[in-house]
C-alpha cells in the first residue's frame, strides 16, 4: 500500500504545471467488522478503503478534493488527472487564502505496525465461546489502517497499524447492563475470557434490586470511562485556538474570568502516544505534546497550520481537536476508590453529554450501563440511568476530592467515517458531589 | 442514469456468486463545499468516492463486503470475503434464512432540480457568501460569523439476485449562516439561513430557507441574547419553533421507534427503546393532536426516495395516528424478524456500511392551530427557537434540550428575548402534554444531516417537518449563574 501511495504520488507530481505545489494526503483501512447481538453475529463484513486527498496550490491560491481510489494505477491516474484539472478551473476563479500554511521543510517519517494481530474469524469464534450465555451485544473490529502523505517538495511520510477493538456490553435486562472493552495490538484469549468473568461479577451485582436515587447531589465516584465523557465535552471546541480567539472556547471562564481547575488538574494533548500519526495533513510533524492544563490553569492551545498562520503561532496539531489526551493521575489507590467513596455513586459509564450552559462548561448527560449505590464503602444495589447537570469547574474544581494513582488507556472504538485512532489515559475521580437533576 | 454504474451491474451479473441471494448497491458520491468565514475565503474542498456494497446470502447467514474496486476482479474478491462471512455467520448468525429481503423491483428515482448547482459558477457563489459575511458583521461585538453552500450528488444503482434493478438519483443543498457574539465571558450564537435545513433540490432552495436573506437578524438576535435575561425557571408552557421540534422529533420519536433498537441490535452504542414490540396498535404515545407519518414523498426533503437500500419501495405511512401507536421504523429484515408491518427505511449512510433501519423522513403532520392563538393562551411561558443541546438516556425517554434562543410568554403575549433557554421531560408523557399543533403556515420542511447510529458507526441525513408545537407542564430553565 505504501508503495502505490507512493508511486501514484510521484506520477501526480510529473503532473504539475510551473510553480505549483501539491499536498497529497492519504488514509485508507482493510478491516472487518462483526456486529452482535445476543452473543451471535447480526452483521458481518470487511470493507477496503483507500482515499486520497488532494491540495493543490500556486501560490496562495488553491483548492482541495479527495478521491476514492480504485487501486488500479491506469484508472486511478486517469482519475487523478482529471481532478487536478478541476482543481485547476476552480483555484483560478479563488481570491488569495492568506491563512494557507503548509510545511516547507522536509520531515520524512515512517512508522510500521502491519502484522495481523489476530484472524476476524478466529476471534469471533473466540468471543461467542467466551460469551457462553451472555447476552452479548457490541462490536469487533480488526484489521490495518494506513495513513501517508507526500509532497511535491520531497517529503514522504508513512503510518500504518494493525490492530483489533472489541467493544460490548452485556445484558440481564433492559437498560442493566455491564460495558466493556478490549483494544489493541496483542490479542489474548485468556484476557477476553478474564473479561468475562469479571462483567458475570457485575452481572450478579446487577441483579440485586435497583435503588432508587431520587433527583440531588451525591458524592461519587467516576471511572476512567465515565471520566473520558466529560473530558471529551472539554474538547468539543473547548482547546483549539480558532475557538479560543473567536471566545466560543467552552472554557471561555479561565480566559475572561481567570477561573481554574482544582491543581491536581493537569491535561496534556501526548502525541507521542503514537496511535495516530505524527504528521499533518500540511507535512508539519507535531510536537511530542501540548500541554493544555497545568495544575489547574488553562496553559496553551492546540494550533491547527491555519489559526498558526492567522494568529501568528506554531503549528502543534492536525485539526483543533484532540486525539490523544493524557490526564495526570492523583493520589488515591485504586483499590480503595469504594472506600474513599465511602457513601455514594460509583459511576462506571456516563452518556450522551451536551452542554446546559457552554459559557460556564455546565454540562448534562446520562449515567448508564453499570452504577451502584455504596455505603461504608460496599457495593450495595445498582441505581437506574439518572441525568446529571453539572459544571466542569465544580467537578474539576471546588467538588473534586482526588484522581486514582492508576490510569486507564482508552482506544477509542468509533467508526464514523473510518475506524478512529483516537485515544485518552485518565485516572478515575472522586467528588464531593455530582448533580443529578432527572 | 448512470452509465458506469450500470455497465458495472451488468458485469456483475455475468460473474455473480451461486449463493442464495445476493444484492448489490453501487453508489457514486460527488460533493462540493464553498464557505467563507470572518470574510476569508476557506478552502474550497471536492469530494468524489465509487464504490460497491454486496451482501450475499448462504443458509441462515449473510455477509457483507464493501470495495472501491468495481473491476470484474475487484468484484469477485468481495464476493469472495462476503461469502466467507456468509458462511461463517450460517453457524454463528442471530438471523435466519427467510429473514433476508429478496427485493425484485425495478423503478428509477430523481430529486426534482429547477436551478442546478453548477448553473451558478464558483466566483459568483464566493461573491454570494462574501455578501452574506457581510450582512453578519454588524457589530464589533460579533466576534465570528461565517456562510457557507454544500452540494451533494449521490447517484445509486441497485441490484439483486432476484431481478431488481433500481436506479436513483439525489442531488443535496446545504446552506449555513452562522453569528457568535461575545461580550466578556458572555458568549451568544445564532444559526440559520439552513444550518439544519439542508435540503435535496438545487438553488431554488436557498431562499426558501432565508439564505442569505436571515444573516442580519440572526446577527442582531445574537448581540440582542448577551444582554437579555436568562430564561425563566419553573413548570411552564412552552411553544416550540420547527427548528427545535426538529430534535425533539428525533430523538424521542424517531430513536425510540426504530425496530432495530427495539430487537436489542444497538444496545451497546445507539441504545435501547422504552418502546416494546407490544406496545403498536394500542399504545398512547401522545394527545388526540399527535399525527406522525413517514413521508418519503416530499421531494425536497433530506431523505425522500423512491426505495430504500434493501430495495423496498417507499410510501407515506401513519407511525402514530391521533396519538395512539401505530408503527414501527423498520425495514424489510427487521420486519421479518418480528412478523411486524413497518416502513421502507434501511439505509446506508455512505456506499461502505451495510443498511440498518434509519428514521428517514419522519414528520409531525400540521394541525388548525395559528400560532398567534397559541401564544394567545399562554398565561405564562417560553417560546423556543432552533436547537443548539441535546441528550436524552438509552431508552429515549429522560431528554433535556437547550435552544438558542428563546423569548418570555406572558398574559398571552410574547415579550421580550431570554438567554440560554433549557428544558427537560420524559418522552413518555411529554407528547402527552402536547396542547395545540400549529397550521400549515407554521410547518417547516427542515432535518439532521448528523444522526449517528450503527456498528460499524454511520452518520445520515434524515428530514424532519413540523408546524410550531405549544406542551404543557414542562420543566424550564435557563443557563448556569
Amino acid at each position: 500500500m505504501q508503495d502505490y501511495f507512493y508511486s501514484l504520488s510521484d506520477a501526480l507530481f510529473k503532473k504539475l504545471d510551473g510553480d505549483e505545489q501539491l499536498l497529497i494526503g492519504f488514509s485508507g483501512e482493510d478491516s472487518d467488522f462483526v456486529r452482535m447481538n445476543h452473543n451471535r453475529i447480526r452483521q458481518a463484513g470487511s470493507v477496503a478503503q483507500r482515499t486520497l486527498s488532494l491540495d493543490l496550490i500556486e501560490g496562495q491560491r488553491h483548492a482541495q478534493a479527495s478521491v476514492e481510489l480504485v487501486g488500479d494505477s491506469n484508472q486511478d491516474l486517469d482519475n487523478l488527472a482529471g481532478t487536478l484539472k478541476n482543481l485547476r478551473e476552480q483555484r483560478a476563479l479563488l481570491p488569495e487564502d492568506p491563512y494557507l500554511n503548509f510545511s516547507s521543510t522536509i520531515n520524512d517519517t515512517e512508522y510500521h505496525h502491519d502484522n495481523e494481530v489476530i484472524g476476524s474469524h478466529d476471534a469471533v469464534e473466540q468471543i461467542v465461546q467466551a460469551g457462553g450465555d451472555l447476552d452479548l451485544v457490541g462490536i469487533f473490529a480488526n484489521g490495518i489502517q494506513y495513513n501517508g502523505f507526500a509532497n511535491s517538495m520531497g517529503q514522504r511520510n508513512w503510518h500504518s497499524s494493525a490492530n483489533f477493538n472489541f467493544d460490548w456490553s452485556c445484558y440481564l435486562a433492559t437498560d442493566k447492563a455491564v460495558k466493556s472493552n478490549y483494544a489493541g495490538f496483542d490479542w489474548q484469549q485468556d484476557k477476553l475470557a478474564a473479561k468475562m468473568e469479571s462483567i458475570k461479577h457485575q452481572l450478579s451485582i446487577l441483579a440485586r434490586p435497583s435503588k432508587n436515587v431520587e433527583p440531588a447531589g451525591y458524592r461519587a465516584y467516576l471511572a476512567p470511562s465515565a471520566v473520558s465523557e466529560i473530558i471529551r465535552m472539554m474538547a468539543w471546541g473547548g482547546f483549539g485556538m480558532k475557538s479560543h480567539r473567536t471566545k466560543t472556547t467552552s472554557l471561555i471562564r479561565m480566559l475572561e474570568q481567570e477561573q481554574s481547575l482544582d491543581k491536581s488538574i493537569s491535561l496534556r494533548e501526548y502525541h507521542a502516544r503514537g496511535l495516530a500519526p505524527i504528521f499533518t495533513g500540511s507535512g508539519f510533524i507535531k510536537p511530542d505534546h501540548v500541554q493544555l492544563i497545568r495544575n489547574g490553569q488553562y496553559v496553551d492551545c492546540l494550533v491547527s497550520p491555519r489559526s498558526a498562520k492567522e494568529y501568528d503561532s506554531v503549528t502543534n496539531a492536525d485539526y483543533e481537536y484532540p486525539g490523544a489526551l493524557d490526564l495526570a493521575a492523583g493520589h488515591l489507590s485504586s483499590e480503595n476508590t469504594l472506600k474513599e467513596l465511602d457513601t455514594g455513586l460509583c459511576i462506571n459509564n456516563l452518556w450522551y453529554l451536551n452542554y446546559s450552559d457552554r459559557n460556564a462548561c455546565q454540562m448534562t448527560g446520562m449515567t448508564r450501563f453499570a452504577c451502584f449505590w455504596v455505603e461504608q464503602g460496599e457495593i450495595q444495589a445498582p441505581v437506574d440511568v439518572m441525568r446529571f447537570d453539572d459544571s466542569i469547574y465544580n467537578l474539576l474544581g471546588s467538588n473534586l476530592l482526588g484522581l486514582t494513582e492508576e490510569r486507564e488507556l482508552i482506544l477509542d472504538s468509533s467508526t464514523y467515517g473510518q475506524r478512529s485512532n483516537s485515544s485518552m489515559e485518565l485516572p478515575g475521580l472522586l467528588v464531593e458531589e455530582l448533580r443529578l437533576t432527572l | 442514469m448512470n452509465d458506469y454504474l450500470n455497465q458495472v451491474a451488468q458485469q456483475f451479473i455475468s460473474i455473480a456468486p451461486a449463493v442464495n441471494s445476493w444484492t448489490l448497491r453501487l453508489t457514486s458520491e460527488t460533493s462540493e463545499t464553498v464557505s467563507v468565514r470572518q470574510g476569508v475565503m476557506q478552502p474550497v474542498y471536492n469530494h468524489q468516492a465509487s464504490g460497491a456494497l454486496l451482501i450475499v446470502a448462504i443458509g441462515n447467514g449473510s455477509g457483507y463486503a464493501a470495495t472501491s474496486d468495481l473491476s470484474p476482479v475487484g468484484l469477485k474478491h468481495a464476493a469472495r470475503l462476503a461469502s466467507d462471512w456468509a458462511r461463517r455467520s450460517s453457524v454463528l448468525g442471530l438471523l435466519k434464512a427467510d429473514d433476508y429481503p429478496q427485493p425484485a423491483g425495478q423503478g428509477r428515482y430523481e430529486t426534482p432540480v429547477k436551478q442546478r448547482w453548477h448553473a451558478l459558477p464558483l466566483d459568483e457563489k464566493v461573491a454570494l457568501l462574501q455578501d452574506a459575511n457581510r450582512a453578519l458583521k454588524i457589530h464589533d461585538s460579533i466576534v465570528d460569523w461565517s456562510a457557507y453552500l454544500g452540494y451533494g450528488c449521490d447517484d445509486v444503482v441497485f441490484i439483486s439476485s432476484a431481478g431488481a434493478h433500481i436506479e436513483q438519483r439525489f442531488h443535496y443543498i446545504q446552506p449555513a449562516l452562522s453569528a457568535v457574539a461575545n461580550q466578556g465571558s458572555q458568549t451568544q450564537y445564532r444559526s440559520g439561513g439552513g444550518h439544519n435545513g439542508a435540503r435535496q433540490g438545487g438553488l431554488e432552495q436557498l431562499a426558501l430557507l432565508n439564505f442569505p436573506g436571515a444573516a442580519t437578524s440572526l446577527a442582531e438576535e445574537a448581540v440582542a441574547l448577551l444582554s437579555a435575561d436568562e430564561c425563566p425557571q419553573g413548570i411552564m408552557d412552552v411553544v416550540l419553533a420547527p427548528s427545535q421540534m426538529v430534535l425533539q422529533i428525533h430523538e424521542s420519536i424517531g430513536h425510540p421507534l426504530e425496530l432495530d433498537r427495539i430487537l436489542g441490535d444497538e444496545r451497546n452504542y445507539a441504545g435501547t427503546s422504552f418502546v416494546t414490540q407490544d406496545m403498536f396498535g394500542s399504545y398512547r404515545y401522545g394527545s388526540d393532536l399527535l399525527n406522525v407519518t413517514y413521508d418519503p414523498g416530499r421531494p425536497e426533503q433530506l431523505a425522500s426516495f423512491a426505495y430504500d437500500d434493501e430495495g423496498t419501495p417507499a410510501r407515506r405511512e401513519y407511525i402514530i395516528r391521533n396519538g395512539i401507536l401505530e408503527r414501527p421504523l423498520g425495514g424489510a429484515t427487521s420486519q421479518a424478524r418480528t412478523s411486524m408491518p413497518g416502513v421502507a427505511n434501511a439505509r446506508q449512510a455512505v456506499w461502505y456500511r451495510p443498511p440498518i433501519d434509519r428514521m428517514a423522513n419522519l414528520n409531525v403532520e400540521p394541525g388548525e392551530s395559528r400560532p398567534e392563538d397559541m401564544i394567545a393562551s399562554i398565561e405564562h411561558g417560553v417560546y423556543m427557537e432552533t436547537n443548539r443541546s441535546w441528550s436524552i438516556d438509552d431508552s429515549r425517554n429522560k431528554f433535556q434540550f437547550g435552544c438558542e434562543l428563546g423569548r418570555v410568554i406572558k398574559n398571552g403575549e410574547l415579550k421580550g428575548l431570554v438567554r440560554n433557554p433549557n428544558y427537560r421531560g420524559i418522552s413518555a408523557t411529554f407528547w402527552r402534554n402536547l396542547a395545540a399543533v400549529g397550521n400549515e403556515q407554521s410547518f417547516d420542511v427542515l432535518g439532521v444531516s448528523n444522526c449517528g447510529k450503527g456498528e460499524p458507526n454511520q452518520s445520515i441525513y434524515v428530514g424532519h417537518a413540523s408546524p410550531t408545537c405549544h406542551f404543557r407542564n414542562v420543566d424550564v430553565f435557563g443557563g448556569a449563574a
